[in-house]
């Protein structure tokens, strides 16, 4: 049973906003990279916890990304993982990046590969279907939970107004979010071993670009809070209904 | 040429974000000077000849209850079928659930380029570029699609949806429904509740409500306003409200017009998933929760007090009206 984990880099959830270049470029300067959320928290954990259930279970990690990346790469392999595979592009493109790692997929023959729902950068909700396509494999989105029993695998999936159960025989592709798993924090034995775990790293096949980003925007501040004093609710009322027309 | 907008149901019914989508798409076609059409696929209990008041003229339909389910993969080969046959250049989808699930998916399939989570009209003056919130909501970037067909997902809540005129004719679509390699077993979905990421109005609480069973006074202003209810992430840590309602940068991001935060501190990854509502209200006791930073209006108040008292003053108000 092989399980192939995408790995993401994103700022930290705290890093500040902006863009240099003439807001072409997001300015790199002062920012905490970390593994995102979504990869780390939920698709990694769940991975790694299949693992300690069966044994036989492997676990390979890909990233998409120039040398860069390779502190959060192995930050991944302190969690769990038995070893890395790094495409090296930096690339932004959906479709390029699906297409490397649909590639490794297709080559390595997985029975599972799991990504986050999307990144907290881009936002864009789009790799996990489009390897999914390219590897012409089943696609569950928005996980909450995931079982498998031999190879059948139960997941639950948010819907629109509540979820869906359903049952499916790998091999599959399954983007996670919150419910999959819980966040572990690496431990010490992790971080020693994860430095002599394997790190391949691998030039990109060829593959089209199909967008690409013009420019960046900041949206506009907002005007400043207008306080009304807490003995005087229907004021607030007032206001959202006559000046806000938001009531 | 033409534009093809995805119609998105559920039960049988067209979703609101759907709406938003046709409108969205019809707009493009407009401004592009060709036809916009829908694609539906299952079976629909709604009229669907009225959707051409949105501005569409046409809409295929798969009538097949196979796909009454949503198959990421079974729907991509279909649509991307659908827009071969008609010639559609442009594909619109919502970037609600489904089209998380499937849009991505028809844009691999079709070498399309996509813009997942579009916020405003394209820019065709010079290429075609379409903007989206990134960052969680912290910015937006500005993306050029390269290729001849081009996919777009729009954010739901941030198009006005704009009845005007118009029927459309439904025209089935005779495409074969390979059987899904997919076998739902139960459907689980939360009733009377309103979708968070489709509401006009939200109501959420955070750490500062103390524990569940003082949720009472949030959900009767919520039912008072018909506003869906969230919270923020170490509520649903918590268990104190169940995981869906987290909002967030790592939980559902929401742009309603009304967001009303309770007992919320308003923590750089709370706002991220909010900050695109149109109006927001911080009720919070202490004056410098970073929250009111990001406030339209504010009560510096104890939440136990004010929301009872708000939810009365609301009522008060639609009675007078
Ligand atoms: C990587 C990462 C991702 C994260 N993602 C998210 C996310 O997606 N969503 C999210 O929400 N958080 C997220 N967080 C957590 C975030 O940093 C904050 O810890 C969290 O939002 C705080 O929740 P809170 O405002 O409910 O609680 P607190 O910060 O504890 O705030 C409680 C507030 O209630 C007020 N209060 C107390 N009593 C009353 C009363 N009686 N009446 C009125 N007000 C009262 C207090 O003044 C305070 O401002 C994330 C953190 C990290 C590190």
């Amino acid at each position: 049973m092989k399980i192939l984990v995408c790995i993401s880099k994103t700022p930290d959830t705290t890093a500040k906003i902006a863009f240099t270049d003439g807001n072409t470029k997001f300015d790199e300067a002062n920012v905490q990279w970390i593994i995102n959320p979504y990869d780390e928290w939920y698709s990694l954990v769940r991975a790694i916890e299949l693992k300690e259930k069966d044994a036989a279970v492997s676990i390979h990690l890909i990233t998409v990304g120039n040398a860069d990346s390779e502190p959060i790469i192995r930050k991944a392999l302190a969690l769990g993982g038995d070893e890395a595979i790094r495409v090296n592009s930096n690339s932004n493109d959906a479709y390029f990046i699906a297409t490397q790692i649909a590639s490794i997929a297709n080559e390595g023959g997985y029975d599972l590969i799991f990504t986050g729902k999307e990144t907290i950068d881009y936002n864009g909700s789009s790799i996990g279907g489009m390897i999914a396509e390219l590897t012409d494999a089943p696609f569950i989105s928005l996980a909450t939970k995931f079982e498998l029993v031999g190879t059948t695998a139960t997941i639950t999936r948010e819907i629109d107004g509540g979820e869906e159960v359903a049952d499916v025989i790998l091999p599959l592709v399954v983007s996670c979010q919150k419910g999959v798993a819980e966040q572990r924090i690496p431990n010490m034995r992790g971080i020693m071993a994860a430095r002599t775990k394997p790190l391949k790293v691998v030039e990109p096949t060829d593959a089209d670009t199909l967008s690409s980003i013009i420019s960046f925007e900041l949206p506009p501040a907002k005007a400043g809070v207008k306080l009304v004093a807490a003995d005087n609710v229907s004021e607030l009322v007032r206001l959202l209904h006559e000046e806000a027309k938001a009531i | 040429m033409s534009v093809l907008i995805f119609i998105d149901q559920s039960d049988g019914h067209v979703k609101k974000s759907s709406l938003e989508a046709i409108t969205y798409g019809a707009d493009i076609a407009k401004q592009l000077g060709i036809a916009a059409e829908g694609i539906v696929l299952g079976t629909v209990s709604d009229d669907l000849t009225a959707l051409g008041k949105y501005g569409i003229s046409k809409i295929h339909q798969v009538n097949n209850n196979a796909l009454d389910h949503v198959d990421a993969q079974l729907y991509a080969k279909i649509i991307a079928e659908a827009v071969t046959l008609s010639g559609a250049k442009i594909l619109v989808f919502s970037h609600n659930q489904t089209g998380k699930a499937v849009a991505a998916r028809v844009a691999a399939r079709l070498k399309a380029g996509i813009v997942s989570g579009a916020c405003a009209l394209p820019d065709t003056s010079n290429g075609f570029v379409v903007k989206k919130t990134v960052f969680s909501g912290k910015a937006f970037a500005n993306i050029s699609i390269l290729s001849d067909i081009k996919v777009i997902s729009l954010n739901p809540n941030s198009y006005q949806t704009i009845a005007g005129e118009g029927i459309a004719t439904i025209a089935d679509l005779n495409i074969t429904v390979a059987p899904s390699r997919i076998k739902v077993t139960a459907i689980n979905k939360v009733s009377g509740e309103i979708p968070l990421t489709e509401a006009d109005i939200v109501v959420s609480g955070g750490r500062g409500l103390k524990g569940p069973e003082n949720w009472g006074i949030l959900l009767d202003l919520a039912k008072e306003l018909g506003a869906a209810t969230a919270c923020s992430r170490p509520v649903g840590d918590a268990h104190w409200r169940p995981h869906h309602e987290h909002v967030g940068q790592t939980g559902v991001q929401v742009a309603p017009n009304l967001y009303i935060a309770i007992g919320i501190s308003g923590a750089i990854q709370h706002l991220a998933g909010v900050n695109r509502s149109k109006v927001i209200v911080v009720i919070n006791k202490d004056a410098e929760a970073p929250f009111f930073k990001a406030a339209d209006y504010g009560i510096v108040g104890d939440a136990f007090e004010v929301v009872p008292q708000l939810t009365a003053a609301i009522k008060k108000m639609k009675a007078s009206v």
